[in-house]
């Protein structure tokens, strides 16, 4: 894209959302602006891990299901949130379905989450919480699956990848209401 | 002008006209009754009678304020060493910069120990040229610096409870702190990799071991978004993302992201757990208000709070904070009789866009049992909802974005306590 044309692109995202009164500034210091970013080279990026988009942009290769996620959650997952995703001592992950608009709503993977594709990413990211990464590719979608089954999402044996996990329905997938943008 | 020691009334139970700060500034009408108390200096006091200590590499505060710090640190989830959240004690400041070693904590994963002869800044995705910076690179761009609060999106949730739970300010409000922060204006980095025109998003980790990420609006990004380096003039500290955080100014803290290490360009966003499961807002119908960024117009007096008792009737001054995640702040209101009547508080200059405002009003207490509280109002015109207008527009199960008014409730024996009115 041309310089003019990323400008443009600029006037337009700034005075869409009427944020005109801060680009003089920034524009102004853009101009002594050192240029020392290094280019990523195309190895850096595919050894990059990228946040895991709802469409499945991001998923890696790899599957598993629920019967081989059962055995991942019982050695990494089930001391600190129950067996089966309930009764343990951290977040509460199965069930509840039907109780957000009741006095005590609970909020689970279940009942609450609106993208399957969201408990991949956190998992790889930030589980196990004393051993993040440790889980490899497979695992985490095992994992996956096994939670979805545990809340009556997904089958049994229906094995999770990067073409069957973008296609799973939430159930409060049309819960949420945009606030932003309008 | 007006004698100071007989100040006009402004509104019911004492409270005073704000003009007798303006003018005959604050100092005489606080300390009037403290004047009597001090006795006369006939010696020298012990520590007038040899040197005092040398100088110091870096300076602490007086040993005497030891028991100052941050309220709740230490206290995780089982199994979740080094999450969870620490205070900032509000009760026990002024003025509104909070000293970086009390700014309140919020980590995911604890905190990391970032190498900074290591630490890398990738900006990629929908961009023309993938770049990564190096913090020496960083540290040669153009900065700005802002005088702006962060706030968690779960403070003053306690506020909620169905029955006025006994805890103090900053136990209450805490997750509220404002710096001062230096750094780049991300608009800059992004100019430089070149943002395509399918660009609408970023998603921004942290180099931290959950890696938190959230998705931010790239308008957000080129309007006042930084990536801070220095807070209070010098280098962040570790817990508030050392080597270089994001820092969107009135946006829910969460968004903040600590440790910065990856921007990704995208065309939506991400949906993350941080997103989606956690800082939406749960509303009385299962329905749930999402991207709810900006942190609404609030205050609250942090003097009299709980913890500092009246000891006799006379005059005080109601001093605390305001602030709004839509601008400045212009004008905040006190009410020493429960909310039957309010008088408008003087603002510390100057009154900073997206910033704690400092405020102040003279009261006389007679004594007897009452009613403290504040409200702001922004320069959006937004004004702080009274408790029940909160609970009847965003019901009881919603643990975001909590900006009602607060009552501290003065007995006769001069404790205060957290109350509902």
């Amino acid at each position: 894209m041309s310089t003019f044309s990323r400008r443009l692109l600029r006037w337009v995202i700034r005075c869409s959302i009427g944020a005109c009164c801060a680009s003089g500034v920034g524009a102004a210091l853009a101009e002594s602006a050192p240029g020392l970013g290094v280019a990523l080279s195309e190895a850096e990026l595919q050894a990059t891990q990228v946040s895991i988009m709802p469409n499945g942009d991001g998923l890696p290769p790899g599957l598993g299901d629920a019967v081989a996620g059962q055995t991942v959650y019982q050695i990494r997952c089930m001391a600190c949130h129950g067996e089966e995703g309930t009764g343990g001592i951290n977040d509460r992950l199965v069930g509840g379905a039907g109780s957000l608009a009741s006095s005590r709503p609970i909020k689970t993977v279940g009942s609450y989450w609106p993208y399957a594709t969201t408990l991949f990413d956190y998992v790889r990211r930030a589980m196990p919480y004393q051993t993040p990464g440790a889980l490899d590719d497979d695992e985490v979608y095992a994992v996956t699956a096994y939670l979805l089954y545990l809340n009556d999402i997904v089958g049994e044996h229906d094995a999770m990848s990067a073409t069957t996990l973008p296609l799973v329905r939430m159930p409060n997938r049309e819960g949420f209401v945009r606030v932003y943008p309008d | 002008m007006p004698n100071p020691l007989t100040p006009l009334s402004a509104a019911a139970n004492g409270l005073m006209h704000r003009r007798l700060f303006l003018k005959a500034g604050a100092g005489l009408v606080g300390g009037s009754a403290l004047l009597t108390a001090q006795p006369a200096a006939a010696t020298r006091a012990a520590w007038m009678k040899a040197p005092g200590r040398p100088m110091s590499r870096y300076g602490a505060p007086s040993e005497y304020e030891s028991s100052v710090g941050r309220i709740g640190f230490g206290v995780s989830q089982p199994g979740t060493t080094g999450s969870g959240a620490s205070r900032t004690p509000l009760e026990y400041l002024n003025g509104v910069i909070t000293p970086s070693g009390l700014h309140f904590e919020r980590h995911h994963s604890g905190v990391p120990d970032i190498d900074p002869d290591q630490y890398q800044l990738l900006i990629h995705g929908l961009v023309e040229r993938p770049l990564k910076f190096n913090l020496e690179s960083l540290v040669r761009y153009p900065m700005v610096t802002r005088t702006q609060f962060l706030e968690c999106s779960g403070n003053s949730r306690a506020l909620l409870n169905r029955t006025a739970a006994p805890l103090g300010c900053g136990e209450i409000h805490g997750l509220v702190s404002a710096s001062e922060w230096t750094g780049v204006p991300l608009s800059i980095l992004l100019d430089e990799a070149g943002v395509t025109t399918q660009g609408r998003w970023l998603v921004a980790e942290g180099g931290d071991a959950a890696m938190m990420s959230r998705s931010v609006p790239l308008a957000k990004a080129f309007d006042d978004a930084l990536v801070a380096l220095y807070q209070n003039g010098e280098r962040l500290r570790p817990e508030n993302g050392y080597p270089a955080r994001l820092f969107l100014p009135g946006y829910e803290g969460n968004m903040s992201i600590k440790w910065l290490r990856r921007i990704a360009v995208t065309a939506r966003p991400a949906m993350t757990r941080d997103e989606t499961s956690k800082y939406t807002d749960l509303q009385p119908d299962g329905t749930a208000r999402m991207f709810t960024f900006d942190m609404a117009v609030k205050s609250v007096i942090t003097s009299p709070s709980p913890g500092l008792v009246l000891h006799q009737p006379g005059l005080y001054q109601i001093s605390g904070i305001a602030w709004s995640g839509r601008g400045k702040i212009a004008r905040v209101e006190v009410s020493a009789d429960s909310g039957k009547s309010w008088a408008e508080a003087a603002l510390d200059e100057p009154v900073m866009s997206k910033c704690l405002t400092r405020f102040r009003a003279a009261w006389r207490w007679d004594g007897g049992p009452t009613s403290l509280m504040s409200r702001a109002i922004d320069e959006a015109g937004k004004v702080q909802p009274a408790r029940a207008a909160y609970l009847e527009d965003n019901g009881p199960s919603t643990s975001y974005h909590c900006n009602m008014i607060q009552a501290w409730h003065v007995a006769s024996n001069g404790d205060v306590t957290n109350v509902y009115v």
